[in-house]
This record gives structure tokens, C-alpha cells and sequence, in this order.
């Protein structure tokens, strides 16, 4: 399903876009993904029974984005993420664990309890946080791309946000600045077509927000954001672009997320076409890696099967874990206000 | 032995050179921090010592400078961030208060943040109402910010030693009126840590504490008010956050009156946070209520005449000293 857009830019699965793929890489892609679908899908469903507090924006439906980008990073690499921020925690080496323990906001969790879901992340594997502000972890990732050239010690910073924060000052000002100053960044823009309840076409006049790239002199790249490969692919050039010291990169990723803004009850749907969601439901991105894999004899759909199954194991396991993880004691509530 | 004088706005300066050179994790940015020297001359020489890895001159994106800040404190390096005037917080404020301050916190304490952020407030240039303000009230609202305000060519150099190796976010707001006054500054680096008053002066009958450029003020006032019979102290928190609410407290139990001035409109101000902790910690040893010198609530105006009027004085802090000890 090949399509062509504003900018002439073709995405989708291409013939032969992929044919030095490996059953590995396969296998690690897959995984990744199924990872943040089936965390998302069960977080989803404790938050609607009322077993799990807070607001819980789920990722279902964008995982080859955080997945495809994360898979050439290293742990050394910073992110932020969104408020729609388990999968980018997920893709970039959180575990369940901690992630259902923050969920359910014991002392156990990767925030001790302190963030939730909207803050969730590991600042150990290079997370700069997860931001409930919309566009406020921009700057932030370009403050970490300029330790990375400050240092000289070869690693990048990944920004990811959706589309409508790319009409918020903070994104103008720090795609501009690490422009300016050639900052190793990729800024992954992942457009699901919505600014919380807004189309895009309500919130912007363009179609290609990679065309805003432009403005600041440096290249925007469109890709299938329901295509792991294809997003894999941009974000290693945008990676070696940055490593040479040639500046960022704007990545905009197509996608869609299958549930609501907030939430995953009733799919409440008035200003989406239930025609539309279920499109993109066709183009899923898990599916299309299965179907790669088996298509080309790399991995079997036993090995695939196995992998839900497996994930799901480890996932009934990790809500256990937070269920019987400790409260936090509100004796500590002023902790870790200040570093002192 | 004397110690040699340098203007508070060279104190900051020798501070930051000293510092820099000190520490290879200090880097500075900002509007016109690095070719300019900064519009105050604050960075004057930076440039040039250090080279443009830096001390570097952004866009005018002060979202973008800050942020900037957070992210590379994040990740262990030491900046400082200019944002020229106070009135520019308002620009960067996400990035200063929903980020940096709380990113410690709701990440449960696995991140410092040790962001220094410079900027200039005050009034009495005839600056109007969006270059004058003093908005250390609004700074100090916030968990996880810390708020220094230099009162001396001393306190200048020594709080943005302090504000740069402390490991938190922090806001040095320099005071437009005071960068040419003069006062002894020792040459070798030192630092004043953040909530350390300072008490700048002794006295019996009443306790002034005065806030940033106010502290000249109250001194002023101090000395017409011991030609009168009246015996002032005058106590300097030199940060508003953390407030060094003891020393404070300890000053009042002597005196028994207190008086708080501030450039920085009256309703909401710090002032209003100091009064209610003095009567919470000494109602007991209180002789009159706790008084206020402030300016009446209104954007800072433009005129001398209108901005005189203002901006509280000598004259102001020493006949509001007389009422309180019942002498007006």
C-alpha cells in the first residue's frame, strides 16, 4: 500500500525495501512491539476497572514508531517522550516490573511512586522522562544533545512528540536552536492525525509536517509510521547523519493510535470516522512485521505465537509484582523535592 | 588588612570566571551573553577566556535556553542560562517551573538538576511594566526552585558560586539599580551557600527585613532612624528559597518588631510569607504587628515621578519604622 504525499515522498512497504532483513532483527522488532501492545492493552483495561489510578494515554497502534527508533539507539542515547509516553519507556529498555509498579504508584516503580504514568520512565537507560506538558520535553532532548557535543562522546538525543505539538512555541524554538548549533538529535514527530480530539487538518495547514523542517535549513524525512523497517531505516540515517556532526533530523512518522486520546473504554468516536480507525487497524504494524517474516521464511508464526504468549506470562507476572509492591509512606512525601 | 572593591556587577562577573575556570561542566548561554558581554556587562570577558564551546550567544528563545539548561544538567554538566530580564521568566516558564524544578521529583529522585539561571530584575530606571518587575514571589511558589537575590558586590560574587555548584535549579536575579555599587569583594573564590541570612546590621528595637536592593534602602533608613533614638537590625535572607526563616525568627525574638521590604508588589509578596511565619514561630514576642513596605499593587510605571511613588524608599521604610515603634 504504497502512497505518495504533499511532498512527493513515497511510504509504505516498497518491493525490496527491506531484503537484507534478518530473522533477528525480525524476532527483536517483533518482540518490541508486542512488549508495548500487550503492557498498553492490560494497563488499559486495570486503569477502566478501577484496579490502577491516574490517566493513561495508551500507545496502541504507533509501536513500530518508538520501536523501529529505539532499535538503533544505545542506552548511552537520551529520550524524551509524551504524556502517550509507556511505549518510548517500553522500546527504550524499561521493564515491566517497574513500569506496573510507577502504574500503580508504589515505591517499587521507576518514579518510587512520583510520576505515574505521564512521567513514567528509567533515567538509568537514557530516559530523560516522560512530559505531561505538550512540546515541554523538546528543549530538553536539545539540552541533551548539546551534553552529547559538548562532551564529544558520540552519543544522540531522540525527541519524540505528536503533531500537535508542533504548533507549540517550545518545538519552533528548540528545533531552531539545535539547528543553529548542529546538535546530534532526531526530532520524531509522531503524527496520528490528532491533537487530542482535533484533526489535523483543524490544527494546521499542512499535510507533511516534515515540510516544516525546511524553516530551520535541515532535512524532514516522511515515513510509514506503521512500518518498523521502514522507521528503522530513517532513524539510522538521522542517527549517522547526526554522529557526523551534520545536525538534526525531523522524522514524521504516519501513524494512528486505535484507542481514545485518554483511556480505552467505548472508543468514544465522534470525531474520528469508524471507518478510518478500522483502516489503519488493516495496516497494523505488528501484522505487517508477521507477515514480512513468514512471507520471506525468517520466522515461523509458531515462533511469532510464542512471543504474545510468552510476553503476555511475563506481563501477569509484573502486575502481580505491583499489586503486591509496597505503598509508598506519605511520612516521605517531601523526599527528593531538592538534591541535597 | 582591606579588602579591594569591586562593583556588584564585577563580583558576579570574577565569580563566574573564577568558577568556570574551576569547572569544565560550566558552560554559559544566552541572548548576547557571549559576543556582547551580555546587556548589563554581567558576562563581560567570558568569550574570550573561555571560547565559544562556552559561552555561547542564543536566539532569542528564552523556552529554548532554558530548556536547554534541563537537559544538559540532566545529564551532569553545570549551565548557566541568561535570561537578560526577570520579565522573561514569563517566556520560559514551563520550562522552568513544570520542568526543571519538578524533573528531580516525578522522576522519583533518579536525575539532578543543577541549572543556574541569571537575570536582572528591579526597578527605578524607568523601565515600565515589562522590564522592571520583581517576581521572586511567583519563583519561590514552586518545590524545587531555589531563589537568590544579591544585596552586595560580596553577596553578588558569592551567590552565583554558591547557585552554580548547588546541585538544584536555581535563579540568581541580579538588581539593575545595584550593577555599578561598590563594596568589598575578596579576589580568591568563595561560595555562600542558599539559605544563609545574612544580618547586615545590629540593633535593638526592630527587625527590617529587606529583600535585594531594599537592603540599601533599609540601611539608609537605618541610619536617620539611629539619629532618632531608634536602633534598627536589618536582615538580608539573600535567598528567598530556601528562606533562612531562623535567623529571621531569632532577630524578631530580640527586637520584637518587624518590618518587610520588598521592591516587588505587596499582596503575595514574599512579605507576606515572612510575616506569617514570624507569627507563627513568635506571636508571643511580638509588640506590634508585623509591618510591610512594598510597592501598591499596579504594573511598574513608566514615569519618574509616578515610578518615585512606587518603588518604597528610605524615607518610606523609616517612617513605617517610627509607626511601629510607636513614634510616628
Amino acid at each position: 500500500m504504497t502512497q505518495t504525499t504533499a511532498l512527493g515522498v513515497q511510504y509504505g512497504p516498497r518491493e525490496g525495501y527491506a531484503d537484507d532483513v534478518t530473522r533477528e532483527l525480525v524476532l527483536e522488532l517483533h518482540r518490541g512491539m508486542v512488549r508495548i501492545r500487550l503492557f498498553e492493552e492490560h494497563a488499559g483495561k486495570l486503569v477502566e476497572s478501577g484496579d490502577m489510578p491516574g490517566f493513561l494515554h495508551l500507545y496502541v497502534g504507533e509501536e513500530a514508531v518508538a520501536t523501529g527508533v529505539m532499535s538503533v539507539l544505545t542506552d548511552a542515547d537520551q529520550m524524551t517522550s509524551t504524556h502517550r509516553g509507556h511505549g518510548h519507556a517500553i522500546a527504550k529498555g524499561a521493564q515491566f516490573r517497574p513500569m506496573f509498579a510507577e502504574l500503580y504508584g508504589k515505591t517499587t516503580g521507576y518514579c518510587k511512586g512520583r510520576g505515574g504514568s505521564m512521567h513514567i520512565g528509567d533515567t538509568n537507560k537514557g530516559m530523560l522522562g516522560a512530559n505531561a506538558i505538550v512540546g515541554g520535553g523538546i528543549p530538553i532532548a536539545v539540552g541533551a544533545a548539546f551534553a552529547s557535543q559538548y562532551r564529544g562522546d558520540g552519543t544522540v538525543a531522540a525527541s519524540f512528540f505528536g503533531d500537535g505539538a508542533t504548533n507549540i512555541g517550545a518545538f519552533h524554538e528548540a528545533v531552531n536552536m539545535a539547528a543553529v548549533w548542529d546538535l546530534p538529535i532526531l526530532f520524531i514527530c509522531e503524527n496520528n492525525g490528532y491533537a487530542e480530539f482535533t484533526a489535523q487538518g483543524n490544527h494546521m495547514k499542512l499535510e507533511d509536517i516534515a515540510e516544516r523542517a525546511a524553516s530551520y535549513g535541515i532535512p524532514g524525512v516522511v515515513v510509514d509510521g506503521m512500518d518498523v523497517l521502514a522507521v528503522r531505516a530513517v532513524a539510522l540515517a538521522a542517527v549517522e547523519r547526526a554522529k557526523a556532526g551534520h545536525g538534526p533530523t525531523l522524522i514524521e512518522a504516519k501513524t494512528y493510535r486505535y484507542f481514545d486520546h485518554q483511556g480505552i473504554k467505548g472508543m468514544r468516536i465522534p470525531y474520528r470516522d469508524a471507518a478510518e480507525v478500522e483502516a489503519w487497524r488493516e495496516r497494523d504494524a505488528i501484522k505487517l512485521l508477521e507477515v514480512i517474516g513468514t512471507e520471506r521464511d525468517l520466522v515461523s508464526a509458531e515462533e511469532f505465537a510464542d512471543i504474545w504468549s510468552q510476553t503476555e506470562a511475563e506481563i501477569l507476572e509484573a502486575i502481580e509484582f505491583a499489586r503486591n509492591s509496597p505503598e509508598p509512606d506519605p511520612a516521605d512525601i517531601l523526599d527528593d523535592v531538592y538534591t541535597v | 588588612m582591606t579588602t579591594r572593591e569591586l562593583t556588584y556587577v564585577k563580583a558576579f562577573n570574577e565569580g563566574l570566571h573564577q568558577v568556570m575556570a574551576a569547572d569544565p561542566d560550566v558552560f554559559l548561554i544566552g541572548e548576547d551573553v557571549a559576543g556582547y558581554g551580555g546587556v548589563f556587562h554581567m558576562f563581560d570577558g567570558l568569550l574570550t577566556e573561555f571560547g565559544p564551546k562556552r559561552v555561547k550567544d542564543t536566539p532569542i528563545a528564552e523556552q529554548a535556553i532554558i530548556g536547554l539548561g534541563v537537559g544538559a544538567a540532566a545529564r551532569g554538566l553545570r549551565p548557566v542560562c541568561d535570561l537578560m530580564f526577570m520579565d522573561f521568566v514569563g517566556v520560559a516558564m514551563d520550562q522552568i517551573f513544570n520542568q526543571a524544578a519538578k524533573m528531580k521529583y516525578m522522576f522519583g529522585g533518579g536525575v539532578s538538576v543543577p541549572l543556574t539561571i541569571t537575570t536582572a530584575g528591579g526597578g527605578g530606571m524607568s523601565a515600565a511594566a515589562q522590564h522592571s518587575q520583581s517576581l521572586e514571589a511567583w519563583l519561590a511558589h514552586i518545590p524545587g526552585l531555589k531563589v537568590a537575590m544579591p544585596a552586595s558586590a560580596y553577596d553578588a560574587k558569592g551567590l552565583i558560586v554558591g547557585a552554580i555548584r548547588d546541585d538544584n535549579p536555581t535563579i540568581v536575579v541580579m538588581n539593575k539599580k545595584m550593577l555599578g555599587m561598590k563594596g568589598p569583594v575578596p579576589e580568591e573564590l568563595y561560595a555562600i551557600p542558599m539559605g544563609q541570612a545574612n544580618v547586615v546590621r545590629e540593633g535593638s528595637d526592630v527587625t527590617i527585613v529587606a529583600i535585594a536592593r531594599m537592603v540599601v534602602e533599609a540601611t539608609k533608613a537605618a541610619a536617620t532612624l539611629e539619629a532618632e533614638g531608634i536602633s534598627v537590625e536589618i536582615i538580608d535572607p539573600r535567598t528567598v528559597q530556601p528562606l533562612d526563616t531562623d535567623t529571621i525568627v531569632t532577630s524578631v525574638k530580640k527586637t520584637n518588631r518587624a518590618v518587610i521590604v520588598h521592591e516587588a508588589v505587596e499582596f503575595g509578596g514574599i512579605g507576606a510569607e515572612i510575616s506569617s511565619q514570624i507569627q507563627e514561630a513568635a506571636f508571643d514576642y511580638l509588640d506590634a504587628p508585623v509591618a510591610r513596605v512594598a510597592a501598591p499593587f499596579s504594573p511598574s510605571p513608566y514615569s519618574p515621578i509616578l515610578e518615585n511613588a512606587y518603588m518604597p524608599d528610605a524615607a518610606r521604610i523609616a517612617a513605617r519604622v517610627r509607626a511601629v515603634v510607636g513614634r510616628g
